[in-house]
């Protein structure tokens, strides 16, 4: 079947699409955008994180008819031509990267966590990344890089004035 | 495969009456795993986001109708005040990204033992509105579950909504699992405090072929806190009581060894959990009248 939606601000359409695929399988494998990671394909580890119409999911449980005329924002919407969003500039700064493979999912969890919540609490930054897993362990200067991003973020006013992808997820 | 995407309640019934084998998503929380690992292909798939019936939750006669497409997220943002027993427990589903597909309708035809929104409907006596072409019926909660992952649901039916009576006093959901967050229950216990009626319900998950009722329990708290007028005067509940109480639930249990736990686990930690929530729930009431 055919499958059409916006990803990213851009009107995109996948043909052949098997009836019983993932909107993850359809944006990485039939529309070229890998940011989203394929990992656990049940929803437990957070990888493949996206907006659809505004709210985050995993893109594995989301069968891609499902997202038929939706709104779809990915890591690769997130920065600004060159500019990176403060939240991935949070990231490399603090080296909130070990092997990078959960990184996407988390930089997407955390632009969601700061677009609601600019200004959050340790619980509430573990509570809103409570289902994205790192394997690496690498979760405390995750912490620090959300800490940072909510700082600056901050300053620049709401988390939705902070980025394209903000506007384009809506708030 | 075949996938359906009615825009109607009466168009998806429709599908439904015609072929019975399609299998409804609407969250994918659970069968968007079962097509990822190539466990379970159907030949039909009846997408229901797109229904606008099931979309919502109203109030009704004393209490609220939660459309079966209604996701933990806005339980826990929209309904917790009127149902705290199960915003309580949506809130401790999975993970935001769950939370906000997952549906409660998904949760009760998934019918899973250790769906953590069933204890909390069991304790107040919901009651389960399904629909085909021919017309709808209200199934109640105790009657709804009739095995692993199995229930009462005919195959030409859907998921509407349940009816769930609003709070008249304080409710309370626990369960055990290795973290906080992303966890299937080991075991877990809601309890409902009525004081209005006098009465006491209780739910218990993940411990049984289905979600069940712990009567006896029940019975046994109602009658203490009537005989000793402790709805009345806000006394103090008995470690006694408490303790008989958190027998009774554990009593109540027909838990199975498996992968999450032992069923001796599975027993000792219901009667944790049933003192510790009771605890906390008439902490609750006490201070309610103070």
């Amino acid at each position: 079947m055919r499958v059409s939606f916006t990803v990213n601000g851009e009107p995109r359409l996948a043909d052949h699409v098997w009836e019983g695929e993932s909107l993850l399988y359809v944006l990485r494998e039939r529309l070229g955008l890998p940011g989203s990671k394929n990992a656990c394909e049940q929803g437990e580890c957070g990888s493949c994180s996206v907006y659809l119409d505004g709210v985050l999911v995993c893109a594995c449980l989301v069968l891609a008819g499902q997202a038929e005329g939706s709104e779809i924002v990915t890591v690769e919407g997130l920065a600004e031509g060159d500019t990176l969003h403060p939240v991935q500039e949070a990231y490399v700064e603090a080296g909130a990267v070990q092997c990078g493979f959960c990184t996407p999912g988390l930089i997407v969890t955390t632009h969601d966590l700061l677009r609601r919540n600019p200004s959050p609490t340790d619980p509430e930054i573990r509570e809103a990344l409570a289902g994205n897993l790192c394997r690496c362990t690498g979760y405390e200067k995750i912490l620090e890089a959300v800490r940072t991003a909510a700082g600056r973020i901050g300053d620049e006013g709401r988390a939705g004035d902070a980025g394209p992808g903000a506007a384009e997820a809506g708030a | 495969m075949e996938f359906l995407q009615p825009r109607s309640l009466p168009e998806a019934l429709a599908v439904k009456a015609e072929r019975p084998e399609a299998v409804p998503i609407a969250g994918g929380t659970d069968v968007m795993v079962e097509l990822n690992f190539d466990r379970h292909r159907p030949e039909v798939v009846l997408d229901l986001t797109r229904v606008p019936e099931l979309a919502d939750w109203s109030g009704s006669d004393g209490g609220v109708r939660v459309g079966a497409g209604v996701t933990y997220t806005r339980v826990v943002a929209e309904l917790a005040d009127a149902l705290p027993g199960l915003a309580i427990a949506a809130r401790t589903v999975g993970s935001p990204q769950i939370r906000n597909r997952g549906t409660i309708g998904g949760n009760l035809g998934s019918a899973s033992p250790a769906g953590d929104c069933h204890p909390p409907l069991l304790a107040v006596g919901a009651e389960v509105e399904v629909a085909s072409s021919a017309g709808s019926r209200r199934i109640p909660i105790d009657e709804f579950f009739t095995g692993p992952k199995e229930s009462a649901l005919a195959a030409d039916e859907l998921i509407r909504a349940v009816h769930v009576p609003a709070a008249t006093g304080p409710q309370q959901f626990a369960k055990v699992g290795t973290r906080n967050a992303m966890v299937i229950a080991v075991c877990s216990f809601s309890l409902a405090l009525d004081p209005s009626g006098g009465r006491v319900g209780t739910g218990i998950g993940s411990a049984g072929p289905t979600p069940l009722r712990a009567r006896e329990a029940e019975e046994f708290l109602q009658g203490v806190l009537e005989s000793e007028g402790l709805w009345e005067s806000g006394g103090p509940l008995g470690e006694p009581a408490a303790a008989r109480f958190g027998e009774l639930v554990a009593g109540a249990a027909r838990p199975i060894d498996d992968v999450r736990g032992t069923a001796a686990y599975r027993v000792h930690a219901l009667g944790v959990l049933a003192r510790r929530t009771l605890g906390w729930a008439w902490d609750q009431y006490r201070a309610g009248r103070s």
